[in-house]
């Protein structure tokens, strides 16, 4: 016996012990569960920190309205056979209840609206603890975040002052109404998530592997067709084998080309692949140079 | 395929950003996207040549003062090993990112500019990896492309390294001379330097053996979380979840329980529902016993005839981490140690060092932000420690400010105060 631990299981122990801590030191946590492979991991590795008891906290959907169906039917499949509960909150409440006003125009997304749906459900639900499936390789500004990452009373994060994070000690403390982020699977990369999925059979989305989708060609991705998608002028829609390497609202979140139909043949093409994932498939990123920061001092994911 | 977590410390000038784009761009770990984008703002900032900085300077305060002000995470991967690199901040102001880097690595890298070598900067990178008991230190010997690939520069700078180095505890020093921006020594060996026998930094941190580096002698296990299920299922099931913090436990050890110092055996080691053979450190398993005890968190599982030290009085290092108050004599704070949460009280602070010329300055009235010094503490609660030379895990605590709950000092146990 060796006593060595692989890549992934040194990940998987890191990822774990993260989780226990936050169900040992908070009062109310909550896992935000999108259906998209990163929560879908996360979601396992909680399963595994408590098994055989009951995941002691709810998960919650912020619910665009936008969505695949493959994604919604996944959701609801995946929430009974763990005995999950789950909280939806929902973006077209906000909408409804006059919180968020509705973007207008055919380019119009839903993406930035959730930070309000999401904080108002933190706040409503009383909720100290988040976790969020966010990865430290997706962006740059996220590889800058500590794995606790305080919000204050407005749900802000503040990254020129974050607080040191040394060993595995982590440091929860915070007053009422202010609350933490954190981020179980900070350090894996999309190729760990991908070979954890291949090796630990995890079922996912079946929009993550390829099928045929009646598309769009725009700016550079492909769009598939969505009653909330309006289509531009000159836009023909056409089929395409596909698949999506990231799951978000359905009107800004491109697939791209692929016949990767397992995880296996997934792993080869993300091995292969010289674009990011975010990069090539969501256009909330493409905002500016420093999108991803100003959506996360707002209180974004 | 193995994990190894990297530090790196040293200044943009010393081409540290330089090096870590080579080391992702010819692993192959650097996008097309991220790099059209950093070529963009390159261009429109007006820089001479595209600067891989901006690749891991991500915040905007980063990028506008053209300068690292927080740790960044970088990942790459070879067939032999992923890589984790902190990229932490060379400068004095920001020594608590680099602290904070620093804590979890394998091994560190510290950049020197081959023209004007052992820099105050570079010896303070040196000591924080060394305090923090990095256990491999590549001192990389840069820019040697600018003085002609000179054998007697790189030796003369390495002398005067050992020199310095020797009053530190390092266990396993590397020099390698390298030319990040040509790519001399990065990845492949250099041809312009035959007379250097050793490998390339990548092939270097591909090989060093990091397993032995692990305490796998002292068994800890200090618990998080107790299972209980309640369901018909697993009607008596008590399982005591955590990380294993050093040593070895399988079914059947006889174990002892702190503090209460009650003794019973392992019926299992339970990992997602299943049970395994053997756990080790860092582990996150779940431990059952063959007796019932009350454990709860904070408690600690060890043998009975390997026992860490028990006590409320602990000398430690500190890195203090806040401007806002200094660490003095009489100063209270909440201390988090292993899965234990106790307060202290500052009973003494006994030296500040100097760390550019190690000098130890006795008797100091408090210690300052970036300042490291050796103190003793008083804990309410006894904690269940280890030398941090002789275990990181639980040889180490943060102190939290109860009034404004940040993190404001790193500690690292030297012992039981005597």
């Amino acid at each position: 016996m060796d006593y060595e631990l692989t890549n992934l299981q040194t990940l998987e122990a890191e990822s774990i012990h993260i989780i226990r801590e936050v169900a040992a030191e908070f009062e109310r946590p909550c896992l935000l569960f999108s259906g998209g492979k990163d929560s879908v991991v996360m979601m396992h590795l909680a399963l595994k920190a408590f098994a055989p008891c009951k995941l002691p906290f709810p998960v919650m959907h912020v619910d665009t309205g936008h969505n695949f169906d493959e994604v919604i039917e996944f959701r609801d499949r995946t929430v009974s056979t763990f005995d999950l509960r789950m909280i939806v909150a929902s973006v077209q409440d906000s909408i409804d209840q006059g919180r968020v006003a509705e973007e207008q125009g055919p380019r119009a997304s839903r993406n930035r609206l959730q930070t309000t749906t999401l904080l108002d459900a933190i706040e409503s639900n009383e909720f100290d603890a988040v976790f969020g499936g966010a990865r430290r390789d997706e962006e740059k500004a996220r590889a800058k975040e500590r794995v606790y990452s305080f919000r204050d009373d407005f749900g802000q994060w503040d990254p020129k002052n974050q607080r040191p994070e040394l060993w595995s000690l982590y440091n929860g403390r915070h007053r009422k109404g202010e609350h933490i982020r954190v981020f179980p699977i900070s350090n894996w990369t999309e190729l760990d998530i991908w070979q954890y999925i291949a090796e630990c059979n995890i079922d996912l989305p079946s929009i993550y592997y390829a099928h045929k989708r009646q598309v769009v060609e725009r700016d550079g991705m492909l769009l598939g067709l969505h009653p909330a998608l309006q289509l531009l002028d000159g836009e023909e829609p056409f089929e395409a084998l596909v698949r999506y390497r990231t799951v978000g609202d359905a009107t800004g979140t491109g697939a791209v080309e692929s016949d990767a139909a397992t995880p296996e043949a997934v792993i080869l093409e993300v091995a292969a692949t010289r674009i990011t994932e975010r990069g090539a498939t969501r256009a909330d990123d493409r905002i500016s140079e420093a999108g991803m920061e100003d959506r996360k001092r707002e209180g974004y994911f | 395929m193995e994990l190894l977590r990297l530090a790196t410390a040293g200044s943009v000038d010393d081409g540290k950003s330089t090096l870590i784009g080579r080391l992702l761009y010819d692993s192959k770990s650097i996008f097309e996207d991220q790099l059209e984008a950093v070529e963009r703002v390159s261009e429109q900032r007006g820089d001479e040549y595209t600067n891989l900085a901006l690749l891991t300077d991500g915040l905007r305060a980063e990028r506008e003062q053209g300068i690292t002000i927080d740790v960044a995470y970088r990942y790459f991967a070879t067939p032999k090993r992923k890589f984790i690199i902190a990229d932490t901040p060379g400068h004095i102001q920001y020594t608590r990112n680099m602290v904070t880097g620093a804590s979890t690595a394998d091994l560190a890298i510290v950049l020197v500019d081959a023209r004007h070598g052992i820099l105050e900067q570079s010896r303070r990178h040196a000591f924080i990896a060394s305090l923090l008991r990095i256990p491999h230190l590549v001192l990389a010997i840069n820019k040697m492309d600018l003085v002609d690939y000179d054998q007697d520069t790189y030796d003369r700078i390495k002398d005067e390294f050992r020199a310095w180095a020797s009053r530190l505890d390092i266990t396993d020093i590397s020099f390698i001379p390298m030319s990040a921006l040509k790519g001399d020594n990065v990845v492949h060996r250099s041809e312009n330097m035959p007379w250097y026998e050793g490998s390339s930094l990548l092939h270097h941190i591909e090989e060093v053996y990091i397993a032995s580096d692990r305490n796998l002698k002292d068994p800890r296990f200090p618990v998080q979380y107790v299972l209980r299920p309640m369901s018909d299922a697993h009607h008596d099931y008590r399982g005591y979840a955590g990380t294993m913090a050093g040593g070895v436990f399988k079914p059947g050890d006889e174990v002892m329980v702190l503090p209460s110092g009650f003794t019973s055996t392992i019926r299992s080691i339970d990992f997602g529902g299943r049970a395994i053979t053997e756990a080790f450190a860092p582990m996150s398993v779940a431990i059952t016993l063959n007796d019932e005890i009350d454990i709860s968190r904070g408690d600690m599982l060890c043998r009975p005839h390997n026992q860490p030290t028990i006590g409320q009085d602990v000398d430690a290092m500190i890195c203090w981490m806040t401007e806002a108050a200094t660490l003095h004599v009489g100063a209270k704070y909440a201390i988090k140690h292993t899965t234990r949460t106790a307060r202290a009280l500052v009973k003494d602070v006994h030296y500040r060092l100097d760390i550019n010329s190690l000098h130890r300055d006795e008797g100091p009235a408090a210690i300052g932000l970036n300042e490291i010094g050796r103190v003793s503490l008083r804990t309410t609660v006894p904690l269940f420690f280890d030398d941090y030379r002789r275990n990181r895990d639980t040889g180490s605590f943060i102190l939290i400010d109860e009034t404004t709950n940040t993190t404001v000092g790193a500690g690292m146990i030297v012992g039981a105060t005597q």
